[in-house]
């Protein structure tokens, strides 16, 4: 490791965290619970001269859900306490087992749900949920704020769309309409604990029996959490049924472009791209009812 | 540049000096020299580090000691109501046989602590969630989980010790 010290800044406002970023360069990174940050320094990954930390922001660490707004989560937000929302349980249980799928106990009472998007993993839990369900991130930077749809923010494993001095301030989900429901199920080597192998986030919403619009994402299968829109498009104005759902499954795992890792080989994952996003279409369905 | 700090561990109060790269839980045991704290993997995935930072179990491995400045820490020395006594956690750990090694116990009793101040009486599939982000390496749990099962009757059973810190 060329050095081990850094710097530590925790300002009391998102502007003041912006102006530090910008004025510190490249080697100064932003930290909101540090899970992810500290392990890529520890494995020699990063070399920060500077950290500037967001929990002294007041504000930041907001979960509200409201009828007409919809669901915002600040940045520094923790894991645990997404999970343990009632008004998220209720409206949308897609985004608390995401929550409640990161990591372990300590590292969801540290970490936030979006740092676990900005550390931008393929596996990252929270994103193939959020996605499905349309979210947007705000951003604020030295050019000031602005609103990007969380689809356009992965371009590869650890990589986003953030400029130099960007902050992501926020997530926010649109209200969902009545008959919807969204899902997110996934499968790991340990069952609780580790990155998970396959995930999918799916978004349904029904027009009587057919489906009216549906979004499926699946993580850990390709250099981001990748969309899967030809078998999103197999569903659209069909009555939903066992079979229509399977047969996206597979539309979805021919879609798919996973590795072979030490999490899960190539074919496996491909033929549990085709489970997962039945069973996550199954499960959106049920709650669209 | 060093960062003057205050902690707040097992009651103590402790003004200190420190460089913002170490972490609490290096802070705990090399300054503190409360090395009941112990250091696994320093990734997040063993748990034996855990400690209590304001009621919430935490890494202290990935927990930078500047960012708890001026906050509640509790570490297994502090579980203990007296230099007598032991916590009904601990006791049940000892009367169960839920230590092989021992290196695992500080952070297994620390998450079970978090565990049962959120919720009094687990099943034992909310038990094992709970633990989920601790590992024993002689992979003594069902023990552990027996151990924990018995405090929490124990703690339900006598409210005041439930109390004990």
């Amino acid at each position: 490791m060329k050095r081990s010290g850094f710097d530590y800044y925790a300002p009391e406002t998102i502007q003041e965290a912006v102006n530090l970023l910008a004025d510190l360069g490249k080697n100064a990174f932003v930290m909101a619970g540090g899970t992810d940050l500290l392990i890529k320094k520890r494995h020699g990954m990063i070399f920060p001269d500077a950290v500037v930390a967001l929990k002294n922001i007041k504000g930041l660490d907001r979960i509200s859900v409201g009828p007409k707004k919809g669901l915002s989560i600040g940045a520094t937000a923790l894991l645990a306490d997404v999970a343990a929302h009632s008004g998220i349980r209720n409206k949308y249980p897609a985004i608390s087992d995401a929550a409640k799928n990161t990591a372990n106990v300590q590292i969801r009472n540290m970490g936030t749900v979006v740092g676990n998007l900005c550390n931008a993993s393929p596996s990252a839990d929270n994103a193939p949920a959020l996605l499905a369900l349309g979210a947007t991130l705000s951003i604020t930077g030295p050019q000031g704020e602005r609103t990007l749809a969380l689809e356009d923010f992965f371009i590869g494993p650890g990589l986003t769309v953030l400029e130099p001095a960007e902050i992501v301030t926020g997530v926010t989900v649109p209200p969902l309409l009545p008959n919807s429901g969204t899902a997110y199920v996934h499968l790991s080597a340990r069952g609780k604990v580790d990155c998970s192998a396959v995930c999918v986030g799916a978004h349904v919403e029904l027009k009587g029996r057919k489906v009216d619009n549906v979004r499926l994402f699946v993580g850990a299968c390709a250099p981001i959490p990748m969309r899967t829109p030809r078998a999103e498009k197999t569903m659209i104005q069909k009555v939903f049924t066992n079979k229509l759902a399977e047969k996206a499954g597979e539309t979805a795992s021919q879609e798919a472009l996973p590795i072979t890792d030490v999490r899960a080989t190539m074919d496996y994952r491909n033929s549990m791209v085709a489970v997962m996003t039945k069973r996550a279409l199954l499960l959106a369905h049920k709650r669209a009812m | 540049m060093k960062h003057d700090i205050q902690l707040m561990v097992n009651g103590d109060t402790y003004s200190l000096a420190i460089d913002p790269c170490r972490t609490l839980n290096q802070v705990l045991r090399e300054d503190l020299n409360l090395t009941g704290t112990k250091l696994g993997c320093g990734s997040g995935d063993c748990g034996a580090c855990t400690v209590i930072v304001d009621g919430r179990s935490v890494s202290s491995c990935l927990t930078l000691a500047v960012e708890v400045d001026g906050k509640e820490i509790m570490t297994v020395e502090g579980l203990a109501p007296s230099g007598e006594e032991l916590h009904p956690i601990q006791e049940a750990f000892v009367e169960k046989g839920a230590i092989q090694c021992g290196f695992c116990t500080p952070g297994m009793e620390l998450s079970a602590y978090h565990l049962l101040s959120k919720n009094p009486t687990p099943t034992e599939k909310e038990i094992r969630e709970g633990l989920s982000g601790n590992l024993c390496r002689c992979t003594g749990y069902n023990k552990i989980v027996e151990a924990i099962s018995v405090s929490a009757d124990r703690m339900n059973r006598k409210p005041s010790k439930r109390k004990s810190r």
